[in-house]
């Protein structure tokens, strides 16, 4: 045995430090090396930064995407409701339509208090996702509350104990110790990592590889475990980050209520300075008004697409002007055509409007043997409808001899009789002008 | 000449005189450490003197953990400057660890030193064991080591 001396350590002096600096190895022993720290040897799964005063999971999760969606939605939220409330306050400042709805009703009476009211809207949300922000990286860089590790000296004092009450094989059985807290009865587990019995409440964290006092869960969003020494950071970031997330979604949801409500009381911006005129278009009546866009009857299209498009190669159109028949027009010697100009004129002295377009029934038409005049509608008639007289293009059927002979002796039992054809198609149904004519004169003369 | 010994041939030969003093979880997770007088140390402090340490210690860390007007204007405040002024200023129960590290050093240089023993920080140990090193071939003279890590 070697001769040797303790030395006598002074426990003053090993004390001049804090509680926590790096051990000093035993019997004075100078050690010629740096003094390390704790961390460098912590045998957990952590990473340290900041020599050891910030601390979190070596598998940092989605900490990163945590912060970006956080900041993304934030920022995007302070740029676009500020430039929003700028407009706002612009606006408000204008005198604008009245419109049914109690903002707009404030915005225009209370001048003053949007004004200063808006101005809270970026603080709070600045001050709500300061917030945010401090306590997520506090819940993600502080300790969780971990339990060091046995020390050799210690786990060989607990072995002891154990194997003096318990068997004596080389691999026991899980080892549990019940305890009575508050005349409960609980089993503290014993942790083979740490080798030590678990306090009550303590659970191991096999990502992180500790015993977290307190443990409630580890979290990736946060990157750290959530224990008893951050737990008040996370519940403090959680809440925060609810106030924050209604605030904006409350903003944006104000916003775009604002919107739709100016647009559909078809507010306009510009400003009639004096005027204080109501909405012409308004049904007096929030919820109507919103119901009348939203849920009324959905009109069809009017540009027919898939309608077939006539033989010719001139479209109809809709005109005042009468269309001649051009088989009729082609004929010179054909007394039942006219310039439309003078059908328009004997349309103006015409008084008394008479269908006389009925099938199946002689039509006469009577013309001056001058001037002829013939109703000529400008709508082709369905080919089953019966033409007789001169109605021209009434079948469009060439074939289709208007003024047999025989219409020659009803038409001397005639009288003056303007005739007036009315076109049944569907599509001239409101959207065709009616054209009549007036034939002062008595006289029949065959159509071709 | 004087030699110093290794780490591992002191901890080798005292590994069984070492006295750990367990928590006491009977009153929930509180810090509080049992009261009962380890067999070890019969012959090697006064058995009053030593439950009275404890319990002082016991005083100590309950004063450390207690919920009153204090802690709760201080959590407050810390959570409405989003725990910012932990930067700025110590806790509560950092402040009693300080006045706990006092006590166990007056106690040392009084009471256990003299015996032999030395009481270690609990905080050292994770607030676990009290531990009490003890060393059989010295008896009476001082401590020849600190239960460190």
């Amino acid at each position: 045995m070697k001769n040797c001396e303790y030395q006598q350590i002074d426990p003053r002096a090993l004390r001049t430090s804090t509680t926590r600096t790096p051990s000093t190895l035993p019997c004075g022993r100078k050690s010629s090396q740096r003094l390390r720290r704790k961390w460098e040897i912590f045998p957990g799964n952590n990473r340290f930064y900041c020599d050891g005063r910030i601390m979190s999971a070596r598998q940092c999760g989605v900490l990163p995407l945590t912060i970006v969606l956080i900041v993304i939605t934030s920022g995007l939220f302070f740029t676009f409701e500020d430039i929003s409330i700028a407009l706002l306050d612009m606006k408000s400042c204008q005198s604008e339509r009245v419109a049914s709805t109690w903002s707009w009703f404030i915005i225009r009476n209370c001048p003053f208090l949007v004004r200063h009211l808006t101005i809270f809207i970026p603080v709070i949300g600045g001050v709500l996702f300061v917030f945010v922000i401090f306590t997520l990286l506090q819940t993600s860089f502080t300790d969780p509350g971990i339990l060091p590790r046995a020390l050799p000296d210690e786990a060989v004092d607990i072995e002891r104990q154990i194997d003096n009450s318990g068997s004596s094989t080389y691999r026991p059985p899980p080892r549990t110790k019940e305890i009575l807290i508050n005349d409960q009865v609980v089993k503290l587990k014993y942790c083979f990592t740490c080798k030590m019995f678990r306090p009550p409440r303590t659970s191991h964290c096999s990502m992180c590889d500790n015993c977290v006092e307190r443990f409630d869960h580890h979290c990736p969003w946060v990157g750290n475990c959530v224990g008893k020494r951050n737990y008040r950071f996370f519940y403090a970031f959680i809440v925060s980050l609810s106030f924050l997330t209604s605030f904006i979604f409350g903003c944006v949801i104000t916003h775009l209520t604002l919107l739709f409500c100016t647009l559909q009381i078809k507010g306009s911006w510009s400003s009639k300075r004096g005027e204080d005129s109501g909405n012409p278009y308004t049904y007096n009546n929030i919820f109507t008004n919103c119901c009348v866009v939203l849920c009324g009857p959905m009109p069809p299209s009017l540009i027919d697409r898939r309608g077939f498009l006539p033989p010719d190669d001139a479209p109809q159109t809709v005109t005042s002007d009468a269309e001649l028949p051009p088989f009729v027009a082609k004929n010179d010697t054909n007394m039942c055509t006219q310039g439309t100009k003078e059908i328009i004129e004997s349309m103006a002295h015409s008084t008394v409007i008479q269908s006389t377009c009925t099938p199946g029934t002689p039509k006469t038409a009577p013309v001056t043997q001058e001037s002829l005049l013939s109703t000529v509608s400008i709508m082709v008639s369905p080919p089953s409808k019966p033409s007789s007289g001169c109605s021209g293009r009434q079948a469009r059927r060439p074939t289709d001899m208007p003024c047999p002979q025989r219409g020659n002796k009803r038409a001397a039992l005639h009288t003056h009789k303007p005739v007036l054809h009315l076109p049944n198609s569907p599509y001239s149904l409101g959207h065709s002008p009616l054209i009549f004519s007036d034939a002062p004169d008595m006289g029949f003369i065959p159509l071709n | 000449m004087a030699e110093t010994h290794s780490l591992q041939d002191l901890r080798q030969a005292a590994v069984a005189s070492k006295v750990f003093v367990q928590r006491d979880y009977t009153s929930g997770t509180i810090c509080k450490f049992q009261t009962k007088f380890p067999a070890e140390l019969e012959s090697r402090i006064d058995k009053q003197q030593f439950e009275e340490t404890m319990q002082t210690l016991n005083n100590l860390y309950a004063e450390a953990e207690k919920l009153g007007g204090r802690s709760y204007l201080e959590g407050c405040l810390a959570c409405l400057t989003a725990y910012t002024i932990f930067l700025c200023m110590e806790t509560h129960y950092e402040k009693v660890l300080k006045k706990i590290a006092k006590y166990i050093q007056e106690q040392n240089e009084k009471i256990f030193a003299p015996l032999g023993l030395l009481l270690t920080d609990p905080i050292e140990r994770g607030l676990r064991v009290v531990s009490f090193p003890t060393s059989k071939h010295h008896a009476g003279r001082s401590v020849p080591w600190l239960d460190c890590h």
